[in-house]
């Protein structure tokens, strides 16, 4: 019997040379998922504390001399919350001791107070039990993100404070929640109180603005440029700059915003409006790079399909031709957007790196965004801050993360056989 | 000119940039008479046909010379309206190309675009008619919501002459209706044309010298974009009268 396929050494290689592709691809897929793995998992790690609480329980005294029955919103509340905590820990008498013993619950303890009497008219005249937000350095502490073994004179909070806190914990009076107040607060020097709906709301307000801008601009251009523009020198020129904007460095359109939106035609400064219109100078070209892409792979069949009917070119592109490119285009213009989300950098130039407490009414107001909301964090002197960092990194990655789906399901909703 | 002819062309030169594609063609093409435009591939058959209802506008670089006139009226006289024009001259193209919409959206466009239905009903009847005609109707009318893509080939075709003729069209166009189709649905169009012809004037362009025996009454013989001969077309397969003519028939060049 002889061998009707013989393998020659030169096939061996080739095989030999076809496995080697194959790992190095594997390979190179791993490094990539192994680079994801590990800052996706940094960032949950680190962010996660911050979406719990720490809360402290408190007897005030609401009686009639802290509290006037008729007028109780006229209550020195912040006092009463002094007054208990020194109730609670009588041994604090020294101003320094006293101050410290303050700083247990956060500032806005007074509030919290004001909120929980006014909504619990009850309450009025008793001893009342009262849930506190503890302050950052307390709440990182119980998270175990600060060591409490190290010198006393390298921790930020001393054994006295350590013990009250303990004892607190011993007594059942501290609970940990989950952080709602993290997504209905605005921005804040307390950690404990700083929330990311400002920046939410800011960088939803400079997306809308960049999508109706850039959108229809986009869109509007591309299919000009690609349906009706004669093809000469000059549309040549046109596209070879539209993909020169692309490559812009993103500051530069900062700085073109400051110099023209600010100085020139006096808009507002941080303001929503003026973010989004720079960002849509970003993102003008990728959508209309994308837009163009998915007209052109329309087939020209479908063109001459419509045109030879007696559509007009307008009825042609726009009820046949631009409706199979929809697709692409709504991918592309997602893509744009989601770049726009996560850009910072033009944003500090025209001033959206404000400290903002409120949540923006309007695009005209001062406002900041989700990056720089996180740049501001990050650069926060308090420990606490660090988990919000992340946290409000996972904020943002989330909202990346909808946004791409929502392009796949807009894809798969139009995509069209032709 | 004979009395009977619908088009007519005279002295037609067509050039891509500087490349000469026509060279001087007269022809006249009778109404209500199937015409078949034949040639080996590149002797410019399409762009004949393409110049009757002015597609060949769309190349940027492509200009025509001479007159073609329909029913006497220049073609391309400047006031003529390309979408008028091509509302009264229709065209079937090489690959059946259905609008990816529905079989009733396909017929239905055209007269939408063309304002010549007044009601839902109307539309109803004219995409009726326009199917039957196009001898599709007993197959998709359960399915008229159904998308025009999904259908075979053939029937795409006829889709796509169904969509043509909805607009009431007195010229129809055809560029190779059959080469992308099987010898069964080819028979079924081919059929189709003979039945049309009673309605509309037919100009097809074909590569199957059968084809154009089978369906045509009249037949154009192009070579290197001149028109060598035309007349009855029994008269072109039985006794050409010019050489090549002869030649291309007997399956010599081509
Ligand atoms: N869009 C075009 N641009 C440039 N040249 C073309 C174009 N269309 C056709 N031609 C040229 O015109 C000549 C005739 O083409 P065509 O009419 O398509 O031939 P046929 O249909 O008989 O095969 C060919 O030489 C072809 O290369
Ligand atoms: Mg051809």
């Amino acid at each position: 019997m002889t061998d009707f396929i013989t393998p020659s050494t030169q096939l061996k290689s080739r095989k030999s040379a076809e496995q080697r592709f194959r790992w190095y691809g594997r390979g190179a897929i791993f490094v990539s998922l192994a680079f994801l793995v590990v800052m996706v998992g940094s960032i949950l790690y680190k962010g996660s504390g911050a979406f719990t609480t720490t809360d402290v329980a408190i007897v005030v005294d609401l009686g009639p001399d802290a509290v006037d029955p008729a007028n109780p919103q006229d209550a020195r509340f912040e006092k009463i919350v002094k007054d208990a905590l020194k109730a609670r820990f009588p041994e604090a008498t020294k101003r320094a001791d006293r101050r410290k013993l303050y700083g247990l619950v956060s500032n806005d303890a007074g509030f919290e107070l004001e909120r929980f009497v006014l909504a619990n008219p009850d309450a009025i005249g008793t001893q009342a039990r009262v849930w506190f937000r503890a302050s950052d350095d307390f709440d990182i502490l119980l998270k175990g993100t600060v060591d409490r073994d190290v010198d006393e004179s390298e921790r930020r909070l001393s054994d006295q404070e350590i013990g009250w806190i303990d004892r607190l914990v011993a007594d059942g009076d501290v609970k940990r929640g989950f952080n709602w107040s993290f997504f209905t607060n605005g921005d804040s020097r307390e950690p404990e109180l700083a929330g990311i709906l400002s920046a939410l709301v800011g960088s939803a307000l400079t997306l809308l603005v960049c999508f109706c801008f850039s959108f229809p601009v986009g869109i509007l251009a591309a299919i000009y440029l690609e349906e009706f523009a004669p093809k000469n020198r000059f549309s040549d020129i046109i596209e070879v700059n539209i993909n020169n904007l692309a490559a812009v460095p993103s500051i530069v359109f900062g700085l073109l915003g400051l110099s023209m939106l600010l100085n020139t035609f006096g808009m507002p400064r941080s303001s929503p409006l003026v973010g989004g219109l720079v960002l849509s100078l970003m993102t003008l070209p990728t959508i209309i790079i994308a837009a163009r892409a998915s007209l052109r792979a329309v087939p020209p069949s479908i063109r001459e399909a419509a045109l030879g009917m007696g559509a007009s070119p307008v009825q042609a592109t726009f009820h046949h031709v631009a409706p199979l490119a929809l697709p692409g285009i709504l991918t592309g213009t997602i893509v744009g957007m989601a770049q726009a989300l996560g850009e910072t950098a033009p944003l500090l130039m025209i001033g959206m790196v404000a400290f903002i407490v409120d949540v923006p009414q309007s695009i005209l107001e001062p406002a900041t965004a989700l990056p720089v909301q996180i740049f501001l964090w990050a650069d926060a002197p308090e420990r606490a801050f660090l988990e919000k960092t992340s946290a409000a990194i996972i904020v943002l990655l989330l909202s990346l993360i909808t946004m791409n789906l929502l392009a796949i399901v807009l894809r798969r909703r139009f995509e069209k056989r032709f | 000119m004979s009395k009977t002819a619908i088009i007519s062309a005279k002295d037609v030169n067509v050039f891509y940039g500087e490349k000469q594609a026509l060279d001087k063609i007269n022809l006249d093409i009778p109404e209500n008479k199937v015409t078949s435009l034949i040639g080996p591939s590149g002797c410019g058959k399409s762009t004949f046909l393409r110049s009757i209802n002015r597609m060949n506008d769309l190349v940027d670089i492509c200009r025509v010379e001479g007159s073609i006139t329909i029913k006497g009226q220049d073609i391309y006289a400047p006031e003529v309206d390309v979408v008028a024009l091509r509302a009264k001259v229709g065209m079937v193209f090489q690959k059946p190309n259905p609008f990816p919409k529905s079989i009733y959206e396909n017929v239905a466009y055209g007269p939408k675009i063309h304002g010549l239905a007044k009601s839902k009903t109307d539309m109803d009847e004219i995409v009726e008619w326009s199917l039957i005609k196009a001898g599709l109707w007993k197959e998709v009318k359960d399915r008229l919501d159904q998308p025009g893509t999904g259908l075979s080939g053939g029937q795409q075709q006829r889709l796509c002459i169904a969509r043509t003729i909805a607009v009431k069209p007195q010229v129809v166009l055809m560029d190779e209706p059959c080469s992308a189709l099987d010898p069964i649905a080819t028979a079924i169009i081919e059929e189709l044309i003979d039945e049309l012809r009673s309605n509309f004037t037919i100009v097809i362009v074909t590569h199957s010298m059968q084809q154009a025996a089978r369906v045509s009454q009249r037949t154009a013989f192009f070579h290197l974009g001149e028109l060598v001969e035309s007349g009855s077309t029994k008269t072109i397969f039985t006794s050409p009268e010019d050489e090549r003519t002869q030649n291309y028939i007997m399956g010599r060049i081509g």
